[in-house]
C-alpha cells in the first residue's frame, strides 16, 4: 500500500468532497428544469396536478440545494487549501470562469429565494413561472463555467509557462479549450437525464406502494418523457466526447478502452478483465468499432497506450468505470424508450410493475453513472493535474494535517447525507400529495 | 488607474457586503437560539425566519465571491493562505456547512428543534471567530517560510492579544449589527413586542462593540506599528465611524427612524472597515504578499474587472427585486404574504 503522504491524502479528500458534492450538484442543475417543465404544463393545461408537482419537487429540491451550496463552498475553498501551488499558477488563467461561476451562482441564489416565496404573490401564474428561467440559467451556467475549468485542466491552453512564471495569458482561449464543448454538453445533458430519472424513480416507487392516482401518473409521465429526451442528448454527448478524446487525449481513451497497440480498424472492448499477464479475457469484442466511434471511420488509426511513456499512463482500471457509465446510460435510454412506446401502444400500459421496478432502479443507477463518469474523466488524466504542465504531486499542499481534515470532512458528509435523507423522507411522508391536493385546490 | 487597487477595492466591497449580510444572519441565529432558550421564541423567531429564508443562500455567495475573487486577482495569496490556513479554514468550512444545511433542514424540512437552533446559534458565533483568524494572520507574525513551505504558527496566534481582540470584536459586532437590523425589521413589521426585545439587544451590544474596537486599535500598535501609524493618518475615517455609531445608538435609544439608524450602523462599519483596509495596504499578507507582488497577469486583471462590471449590471437589478419583495414589501414583512 502506498504511503499516506500529503499528496495521496489531498487526492483522497478532494475525491471525497467532489464525490459527495456531485450528487447534489447534479440534482441542482437538473431538477430546476423538470420543475419548470411541470409548472409550465400546469399553467398551459390549467391542471393543478402539475402545479402541485412543481411545488412538491421544489420543496424537496431546496433541501438538496442547501447541501449542494455548502459542499460547493467546501470544494471552492479546498482548491486553494489543498492545492495551493496549483492555484497559484493555474489561478492566473482560470480565474475568469471561476469568477463567472460565482456570478451565475449568485444569480441563481437570488431567484431561487424569490421563486420559493412567491407562489401565490403574483396575479398571473405565468409571472411566477418566469422566475424559474433565471434559476435554470443560473444553475446551468454555473455548471458550464465550472466545467470549462475542468476542461482546461485536461487540455490547457491560452498561456505560456516558464518555471513558475506565466505569460501570454489569453483568458478566452483558456476557457474555450478543445475539451470545453463536449464536456459542457455531456455534463448538462447527463445532469438533466439523471435528475429526470431520480424524480421518476421516486414516483415509480410511490406507485408501486399503491398510490395509483392521476397525480402520480402525470408525474411519472412527465419525468420519463423528459428522461428519454435527455438520454438521447447524453448519448450524443458521449459520442462527441469519445471523438474528442481520440483526437486530444488519446491516452485517456486508450487506457479506458484497453487499446494498447496503435492500429487501424481498432476493436471496441466491452467489459472483460485483465489476467496476471495483463491480457484481456472475458471481453466482448466489437470489430473495428473503436475506430468508428473515434473518427466515424471503421478503418481509422487509433493511438494505443504503448505510444505513451510509461510514467505518463493513466491506470487501467478506469476501463471498469467506462463500462459502468456506458452500460447505465444505455439502460436508461432503452428503458425510457420502452416506457414511451408502451404508452403509445396501449394507454397507461407503462404503469405496470414490469417497468416500474426498473424505473425505481434507474434513479440511483444514473447517479452511479455520474460518479463513474467523473472518476473515469479525472483518473484518466493522471498523473497530470494540468495535463502536460504540472503533475498532481507538484500541486499538493505540504501541510501535515491533511489526514485529520479528511476525517473531519468524512464525518461532516456522513452527517449531512444521513440527515438530508431523513429530512426528505419525513417531509413527504407527513404530507402526502393527495392530502395536499385536497387542502390546496378543493 | 491602478488595476491592483481597483481589484482590491472590488474585493473589499464584497467582503464588506459579506460582513453586513452575514452579521445579520449570524446574529439572528444566536438571537433565535437565545429566544427559544428563554421561551420567547414566539416573539422573534417568525420574524427572523421571514427575513432569512429567502436570502440565506445569497449571504453565502458573498463569501464565495470574495475567496474566488482574491485568488483570481491575487493568485499568490492562494499559495500562502492556502498552505497556512488548511486547519482553521477547514474548521470554518465545516461550521459553515453545518450552519447552512441545518438552516434548510430546520426551516424547509423538519419542525423546530432546539438542537437545530442551538447548532445554528452556536455556529453563528464560531464562524466569525474562525474567519477573523484570516484577518489576524494578514497582519504578519503568524506565518514563517521554512524549508520551502509555509508554516502556520498556531501557538503564537492563540497567545496573541491582538488576535483575541479581533475575535472579540468580530463576535460583538455581529450581534450589534444583527440586532440593529432586526430592530428595524420588527419596526417595519409593526411588531412592537419583537421591537422592544431586539432594541434591548442592540443597546446591550453597542458598548462592547465600541470597546472592542478600541482594544483592537491598541493591540495593533503593539503587533504591527507600521499599520497602526498608517491608520492614524486616516484618523478621520475612524472618527467618522465613531460619529455614525453614536448617531445610530441615539436613534435606537430614542426609538425613532430605525431605518436611518441601521444605515448609520452600516456607515459606522463602512468607515471602520475601509479605514482598516486602506491602512493595511499595500500588504495583503504582511510581509509576504502585497497587492503588487501578488497581482495576477495584467490581461486577467482587466478581464476580471470587465466581467465584474457586467456581473454587477445583472446582479444589482436582481438584488433590488429581492429586497423589494422581502425587505421593503410591508405586507410580506408583516407576514401577510
Amino acid at each position: 500500500m502506498a504511503e499516506l503522504d500529503s499528496v495521496i491524502l489531498s487526492r483522497m479528500l478532494t475525491t471525497l468532497t467532489l464525490a459527495f458534492h456531485i450528487i447534489f450538484a447534479t440534482i441542482g442543475v437538473g431538477v430546476p428544469v423538470l420543475i419548470s417543465i411541470a409548472e409550465w404544463m400546469g399553467i398551459r393545461k390549467n391542471d393543478p396536478h402539475y402545479i402541485l408537482l412543481a411545488r412538491r419537487w421544489t420543496r424537496g429540491f431546496v433541501v438538496t440545494v442547501a447541501v449542494g451550496v455548502v459542499t460547493g463552498t467546501c470544494i471552492g475553498l479546498q482548491l486553494s487549501l489543498l492545492w495551493p501551488s496549483f492555484m497559484e499558477i493555474a489561478g492566473q488563467v482560470i480565474a475568469l470562469p471561476l469568477f463567472m461561476e460565482t456570478f451565475a451562482f449568485f444569480f441563481e441564489a437570488i431567484f431561487l429565494g424569490i421563486y420559493l416565496y412567491t407562489w401565490d404573490r403574483f396575479k398571473k401564474p405565468i409571472y411566477h413561472w418566469l422566475i424559474s428561467i433565471p434559476i435554470i440559467i443560473g444553475s446551468s451556467m454555473s455548471a458550464v463555467f465550472i466545467t470549462t475549468v475542468n476542461a482546461f485542466m485536461n487540455t490547457p491552453q491560452g498561456f505560456t509557462l516558464n518555471g513558475r512564471t506565466i505569460t501570454g495569458i489569453d483568458p478566452i482561449a483558456a476557457m474555450f479549450n478543445p475539451a470545453t464543448p463536449s464536456k459542457v454538453f455531456h455534463v448538462l445533458m447527463s445532469s438533466y437525464m439523471t435528475s429526470a430519472f431520480v424524480l421518476a424513480a421516486i414516483t415509480a416507487f410511490m406507485i408501486l406502494k399503491g398510490r395509483r392516482t392521476d397525480y402520480h401518473r402525470k408525474a411519472l409521465q412527465v419525468s420519463m418523457v423528459s428522461a428519454l429526451v435527455f438520454s438521447l442528448g447524453t448519448a450524443l454527448a458521449g459520442d462527441l466526447s469519445a471523438k474528442f478524446l481520440a483526437e486530444h487525449q488519446p491516452e485517456k481513451l486508450a487506457a479506458g478502452e484497453w487499446h494498447f497497440e496503435t492500429e487501424a480498424g481498432a476493436d471496441l472492448i466491452l467489459y472483460g478483465t485483465l489476467n496476471e499477464k495483463g491480457e484481456i479475457i472475458n471481453e466482448i469484442r466489437v470489430p473495428k468499432m473503436l475506430s468508428f466511434l473515434s473518427f466515424s471511420d471503421f478503418n481509422a488509426e487509433v493511438t494505443g497506450l504503448y505510444e505513451i511513456e510509461e510514467d505518463l499512463r493513466p491506470p487501467l482500471w478506469i476501463h471498469y468505470m467506462f463500462d459502468v457509465m456506458v452500460t447505465i446510460g444505455m439502460f436508461g435510454l432503452g428503458l425510457s424508450m420502452l416506457f414511451v412506446l408502451f404508452g403509445k401502444i396501449k394507454r397507461l400500459n407503462g404503469f405496470q410493475s414490469l417497468l416500474l421496478w426498473p424505473i425505481v432502479a434507474a434513479g440511483p443507477l444514473s447517479m452511479i453513472a455520474i460518479e463513474a463518469g467523473w472518476i473515469f474523466a479525472e483518473v484518466g488524466r493522471q498523473p497530470w493535474i494540468l495535463r502536460g504542465y504540472m503533475k498532481v504531486a507538484e500541486g499538493a499542499t505540504t501541510s501535515d494535517h491533511v489526514g485529520l481534515m479528511f476525517v473531519l470532512f468524512f464525518g461532516l458528509y456522513t452527517l449531512l447525507g444521513t440527515l438530508c435523507i431523513i429530512v426528505l423522507k419525513r417531509m413527504f411522508k407527513e404530507n402526502p400529495a393527495e392530502a395536499e391536493l385536497e387542502y390546496r385546490f378543493k | 488607474m491602478d488595476i491592483p487597487i481597483v481589484g482590491m477595492t472590488v474585493l473589499w466591497v464584497f467582503l464588506y457586503g459579506y460582513l453586513i449580510v452575514a452579521s445579520i444572519d449570524f446574529g439572528a441565529g444566536f438571537f433565535a437560539f437565545y429566544a427559544q432558550l428563554t421561551k420567547r421564541d414566539d416573539i422573534v423567531n417568525n420574524l427572523i425566519s421571514r427575513y432569512l429564508s429567502p436570502v440565506w443562500e445569497v449571504t453565502n455567495v458573498f463569501f464565495v465571491f470574495f475567496f474566488v475573487g482574491i485568488v483570481g486577482f491575487f493568485p499568490q495569496t492562494a499559495y500562502y493562505y492556502g498552505t497556512a490556513l488548511l486547519v482553521p479554514g477547514s474548521i470554518a468550512l465545516v461550521l459553515i456547512a453545518i450552519r447552512g444545511s441545518f438552516y434548510a433542514f430546520g426551516n424547509y424540512g423538519a419542525k423546530d428543534s432546539l438542537f437545530y437552533t442551538f447548532l445554528y446559534g452556536a455556529t453563528g458565533l464560531l464562524i466569525p471567530a474562525s474567519l477573523s483568524t484570516a484577518l489576524s494572520i494578514s497582519e504578519g507574525g503568524f506565518l514563517e517560510e521554512r524549508n520551502g513551505t509555509v508554516v502556520f504558527l498556531a501557538n503564537k496566534l492563540f497567545t496573541s492579544l491582538y488576535s483575541w481582540s479581533v475575535v472579540f470584536l468580530a463576535i460583538v459586532s455581529v450581534l450589534f449589527i444583527s440586532a440593529s437590523f432586526l430592530t428595524y425589521y420588527a419596526d417595519r413589521a409593526s411588531d412592537s413586542k419583537a421591537l422592544s426585545l431586539l432594541r434591548k439587544f442592540a443597546l446591550f451590544w453597542a458598548t462592547p462593540t465600541i470597546l472592542a474596537s478600541f482594544l483592537v486599535f491598541l493591540s495593533l500598535q503593539q503587533h504591527n506599528p507600521r499599520h497602526f501609524n498608517q491608520a492614524l493618518d486616516l484618523w478621520w475615517m475612524f472618527g467618522s465611524s465613531l460619529l455614525f455609531f453614536m448617531i445610530s445608538v441615539w436613534l435606537i435609544y430614542k426609538r425613532k427612524n430605525l431605518g436611518t439608524a441601521f444605515i448609520m450602523v452600516m456607515l459606522q462599519f463602512f468607515f471602520a472597515f475601509f479605514g482598516y483596509g486602506a491602512s493595511h495596504l499595500p500588504y495583503i499578507l504582511d510581509p509576504f504578499v502585497t497587492i503588487y507582488s501578488g497581482y495576477t497577469n495584467e490581461t486577467m486583471g482587466i478581464t476580471l474587472v470587465i466581467v465584474f462590471i457586467a456581473g454587477l449590471l445583472l446582479l444589482i437589478p436582481s438584488l433590488i427585486l429581492l429586497l423589494r419583495l422581502f425587505l421593503f414589501d410591508a405586507e410580506y414583512v408583516k407576514g401577510k404574504k
